[in-house]
């Protein structure tokens, strides 16, 4: 089993998912320091703002990842930012896969050489560090969208998430509320069927429904595919690793000719695991984190304009009751103020909700259109370096194999 | 499904099934015989039939050889189907002759069963049958004629005349020659399953027809045509080698080109192979020649070859799954890389077989590389009594081995030996790690594939126009390194991961030779031992005071000093030749995997440079997103 602390200096190293923020510096976050405990990560959270409602202009706090959860969960609560899209919360820091993946190791251990032991054991630590900075960066991203919206970033329980100097001590969801948020869920889920039906007034609202709604699946699908393609990219890479180490066996066995042909070929073999090592991590990097940030953050805007159909169907419940109040010209002020209330929220709602939404598309296609350049360009760089690896190899054994050939044939 | 039914109707028997015919094979009688031939042939076919049809010709052949059984055999009858055989021949023949390279894949397809029939008449010659000499003959003459047209014929229809025969009425004829044909021979087995197999049921019976006359032959062509499609046939053409230009052939390229083409018609499925290796320099050849030949000509030269002290490369091992999918399955590909594997393996054999510069001058060789026909290759099928035989052979050889102990005095053959068999092990594993890489790239090119049409998707729902199309062209993108990935798979594989399955294969042959050294040191020192206890009766002789034997017990000292002396020079001519041996196949191994290993690299190169291109037209898309 490997000790799973790791320390983390600079997280911010690799930015998979690039959010369009503003460029307002009056309150800046990042989180340059992690610690990771079996299962708990604790986050350095550093704040560095000029505003006065913090009391000092730079601090830092330390932070779990339920502290994050709860920050979303009050956000998503608070009426007031019904009309926004909430950024998606930082998904649970999974160390599971790797973690299998070293007990699994272990157990083979008798199988491979040491060397390839080795080699694999770095691996799999390569491969929890990225787990851990993705985690790292997600939370931090998390709040940089917090801290560069405009009305999320005056939030008050923001503020002392950031600023509060103490354990948050956020209490933990006992199995009560648990199963009660599960129970919401259902009947949000069964309350979106309803309103579904409804015809939206709104052609802009219907249109980004039926397109947010196509597109949350699609994308949850190639999620899930490029995730796939990633992980058999990598495990191309590992066979590398596994026969390199078979052909520098056999190679040191051999004292024939052979010996510095099978030597340089494990070498190359050696290199090209790393290069491809580094193909399967940036296409997760780039691609797969890219369209998995955007399916959580389409999920953020679907339940958006679920909020608002609600709301929708709120004001023309209220009309309805509006309508029987003055039949019955009973409680008639009542009903108005209340359908007033409604409309009201409802506007409000679609207002906002409308600059989000589009304010969201040009953020979407931004980060698309970086994410898939720098994949782009990185596809190149390690095909290009495999190429110059190639061709060195070729050339080596190339020359000698001609020679060899010479000789043979002047032996004759 | 025809098939059954005409069966039934032309044999009258109920259609025996599976299991039947595979109980055949005790049936050594005559009347047993039949089946076999009608067997080795209908699995041809079946190879690539449809299991549909498979079961189907099974069924009917078990029906014919049942039929055949049951009825004492009847000359004319046989003599009428055959004739039924050579018209329908002629018709096929006249129908699509068009294509002469399909007729090529044809032929090949016939000689299959050409070895089979051909087998099966020896075996009837064997059990002396009236009605194996009668109908051969006439066959013989009507098939050989038949056989080139039905060979150019068949191109379209190898498939369509075993389908034919099952579907057509006309056709059906065929069947029943071949069924005729099966009857003469006494081969005792048909699978119409597997031709594998087939030769696996076959052998028990085939061991008998070891005498291949010349009417055999005749019949093995006719046999082909008749044969509704034996699959796997591989025509070698080669220039004739002449012994004495050995050097000058070794030099000469040698392009082999054996394809397989398997074609579903109808219900049927028809495979055929052509290999032709071909030596410039002389006169083209092209023969025909079925899987199990090539197991045949190693089984000749091995017998020869082996006990100096020679490496005899070993060929491809059967694949009795491989081969099944290949005979049941429609257009699968697995089937189509299991021949295309085994084609490139048998090719890579008979480089091997004819760079070795004294198995070259084998008669067999040349026999195999530039006969028309072969006698059909007898004993290579694991469950026949040859092979029971050979099975016994091999455990009483390990038992000896291990109860062999040899006080080594060469340290040289020690070492060696010691070096073979860790190598034997490193390359396994490294095989097994090639393997898994095969699967793994595999996997990656499928969900590569996967999530290519997924971002398809998800771009045609994308509503900014310049993103859409910037993911629809990743989705382009991603399907053609789905095709790298698969391309690179299978050059893992047949550049790789074969080669490494060659060296393992040809590791135990080597081992052998080490093994034929251990033998003839034993037989060597069995001899002293044997002269030492006549040494010891001479003295006890003498003691006694019995001239009268002491005479013979002299004369059996001096044979035995003699036979001591052989045996030693015998050991030592086969050190020497293993010795050399090693060298040799050592350095022949060093070429190889270079060689390999430097089309390995390149092939990766390729792929690497495609990628390149891929990407940096991709790069343009990317950055013209708005």
């Amino acid at each position: 089993m490997i000790k799973l602390i790791v320390q983390l200096s600079s997280p911010s190293l690799l930015r998979s998912v690039s959010v369009d923020l503003n460029n307002d510096s009056s309150l800046l976050i990042d989180i340059p320091d992690a610690l990771c405990e079996r299962d708990k990560v604790k986050f350095t959270v550093h704040t560095k703002t000029t505003l006065n409602s913090f009391q000092k202009p730079d601090f830092s706090v330390s932070r779990q990842h339920e502290d994050f959860i709860w920050l979303h969960d009050t956000l998503v609560e608070t009426e007031e930012y019904a009309g926004l899209i909430i950024p998606p919360a930082p998904p649970k820091p999974d160390f599971e896969s790797p973690r299998e993946k070293m007990h699994k190791l272990g157990e083979g251990e008798a199988t491979m050489t040491k060397e390839e032991y080795t080699k694999m054991k770095q691996e799999l630590e390569a491969e929890y560090l990225a787990v851990f900075k993705k985690t790292v960066q997600v939370h931090e991203i998390f709040l940089q969208r917090l801290s560069s919206h405009p009305n999320l970033s005056k939030d008050r329980n923001f503020q002392i998430f950031l600023e509060y100097d103490q354990d948050l001590s956020v209490r933990r969801k006992n199995a009560k509320e648990m199963f009660g948020g599960f129970f919401k869920n259902m009947v949000k889920s069964a309350d979106e069927v309803l309103i579904s039906g409804i015809k939206d007034v709104d052609e802009f609202f219907e249109q980004e429904k039926t397109f947010l709604l196509d597109y949350f699946s699609k994308i949850k699908d190639s999620t899930a595919k490029a995730e796939k393609m990633t992980r058999s990219h990598k495990n191309v890479a590992d066979d590398y690793i596994h026969i390199s180490a078979t052909l520098n066996s056999i190679a040191a066995d051999d004292n024939t000719a052979l010996k510095q042909h099978l030597e340089k070929f494990a070498e190359l073999l050696e290199k090209l695991r790393k290069v491809e090592g580094r193909v399967a991590s940036d296409q997760e990097l780039k691609l797969t984190e890219l369209l998995r940030y955007y399916m959580r953050d389409i999920q953020a805007a679907k339940d958006l304009l679920y909020r608002r159909a609600r709301a929708l169907a709120d004001y023309e419940n209220s009309n309805k009751a509006l309508d029987k109040a003055r039949l019955k010209s009973k409680d008639v002020a009542q009903a108005e103020e209340n359908q007033k209330q409604c409309l009201l929220k409802f506007d409000k709602l679609s207002e906002s909700g409308k600059k989000e939404l589009t304010s969201f598309k040009g953020r979407r296609v931004v980060a698309f259109r970086k994410n898939l350049i720098e994949m782009a360009e990185l596809e190149i760089k390690h095909a290009k370096q495999c190429v110059i690896l190639h061709s060195t190899c070729i050339d080596l054994m190339d020359s000698s194999f001609i020679f060899a050939v010479v000789q043979v044939r002047g032996r004759r | 499904m025809h098939f059954p039914s005409v069966f039934s109707s032309s044999t009258a028997s109920p259609l025996p099934t599976l299991s039947d015919s595979a109980m055949d094979p005790p049936l050594p009688v005559s009347s047993s015989e039949p089946p076999k031939d009608i067997f080795s042939e209908p699995p041809a076919d079946t190879f690539k039939d449809p299991l549909n049809k498979t079961s189907a010709e099974k069924a009917a052949s078990g029906g014919l050889s049942k039929a055949q059984a049951a009825v004492p055999v009847k000359v004319a009858a046989d003599e009428e189907l055959d004739d039924l055989f050579s018209d329908s021949l002629g018709e096929s023949g006249a129908a699509p002759v068009t294509d002469a390279k399909i007729a090529p894949l044809l032929d090949l397809g016939e000689e299959p069963q050409k070895s089979d029939v051909i087998k099966k008449d020896g075996n009837a010659d064997l059990f002396k049958e009236p009605l194996g000499a009668m109908t051969k003959k006439p066959q013989g003459s009507l098939f050989t004629e038949a056989k080139s047209e039905a060979k150019a014929a068949r191109p379209e229809q190898s498939n369509s005349a075993a389908a034919d025969l099952f579907t057509e009425e006309a056709f059906t004829v065929t069947p029943v020659v071949a069924a005729a044909k099966s009857s003469v021979n006494t081969s005792s087995k048909t699978n119409g399953l597997h031709s594998d197999e087939e030769d696996l049921f076959a052998e028990a019976t085939v061991e008998l027809s070891l005498d291949s006359p010349h009417n055999d032959r005749r019949k093995r062509e006719a046999a082909k045509p008749s044969a509704p499609a034996p699959s796997l046939s591989a025509s070698a053409s080669t220039s004739k080698p002449q012994p004495k230009t050995l050097e000058e052939l070794e030099e000469e390229e040698k392009e082999d080109t054996f394809d397989l083409n398997i074609s579903v018609t109808n219900p049927e499925k028809v495979g055929k192979s052509t290999t032709s290796l071909s030596m410039f320099r002389s006169k083209q050849f092209t023969v025909r020649r079925r899987f199990s030949d090539f197991l045949g000509l190693y089984e000749k030269l091995s017998e020869k070859h082996a006990q100096n002290g020679y490496i005899v490369p070993p060929p491809p091992e059967k694949s009795i799954l491989g081969m099944t999918k290949v005979k049941v399955g429609k257009e699968d590909p697995s089937s189509a890389e299991f021949v295309e594997r085994r084609r490139a393996a048998l090719e890579r054999y008979l480089h091997r077989v004819v760079s070795h510069p004294s198995l070259l001058q084998d008669p067999d060789v040349r026999e195999f590389l530039e006969k028309e026909e072969l006698p059909r290759a007898v004993s290579t099928q694991a469950l026949s009594g040859a092979g029971f035989l050979k099975m016994i052979n091999k455990a009483t050889d390990a038992v000896s081995k291990m109860t062999i102990k040899m006080n080594e005095s060469d340290v040289w053959f020690e070492e060696k030996l010691q070096e073979v068999e860790s190598e034997d092990q490193q390359l396994r594993k490294l095989h097994a790690m090639v393997e898994s890489l095969v699967n793994h790239r595999k996997e990656l090119s499928v969900n590569t594939a996967m999530f290519a049409k997924s971002v398809a998707m998800l771009g045609s729902s994308e509503d900014n126009t310049a993103l859409s199309r910037a993911l629809s062209q990743l989705a382009e993108v991603e399907d053609r390194i789905e095709q790298l990935h698969q391309d690179q798979a299978s050059n893992d594989f047949f550049i790789f991961a074969e080669l490494l399955a060659d060296y393992i294969r040809l590791l135990g042959a080597v081992r052998a030779c080490f093994d034929q050294r251990m033998k003839a040191w034993q037989r060597w020192q069995d001899a002293q031992n044997m002269l030492q206890k006549k040494r010891e009766t001479e003295a006890k002789l003498l003691w006694a005071n019995k001239p009268d034997k002491l005479q013979q017990a002299k004369d059996e000292i001096v044979e035995w000093e003699a036979k001591v002396s052989q045996y030693e020079r015998e050991f030592e001519r086969v050190s020497a030749t293993v010795r050399k041996e090693v060298i040799r196949f050592e350095k022949e191994k060093s070429r190889d995997f270079k060689k390999q290993i430097i089309r390995y690299l390149e092939s990766l190169l390729q792929s690497q440079q495609q990628l390149i291109k891929y990407w940096e037209a991709f790069l343009p898309e990317a950055k013209a997103i708005a």
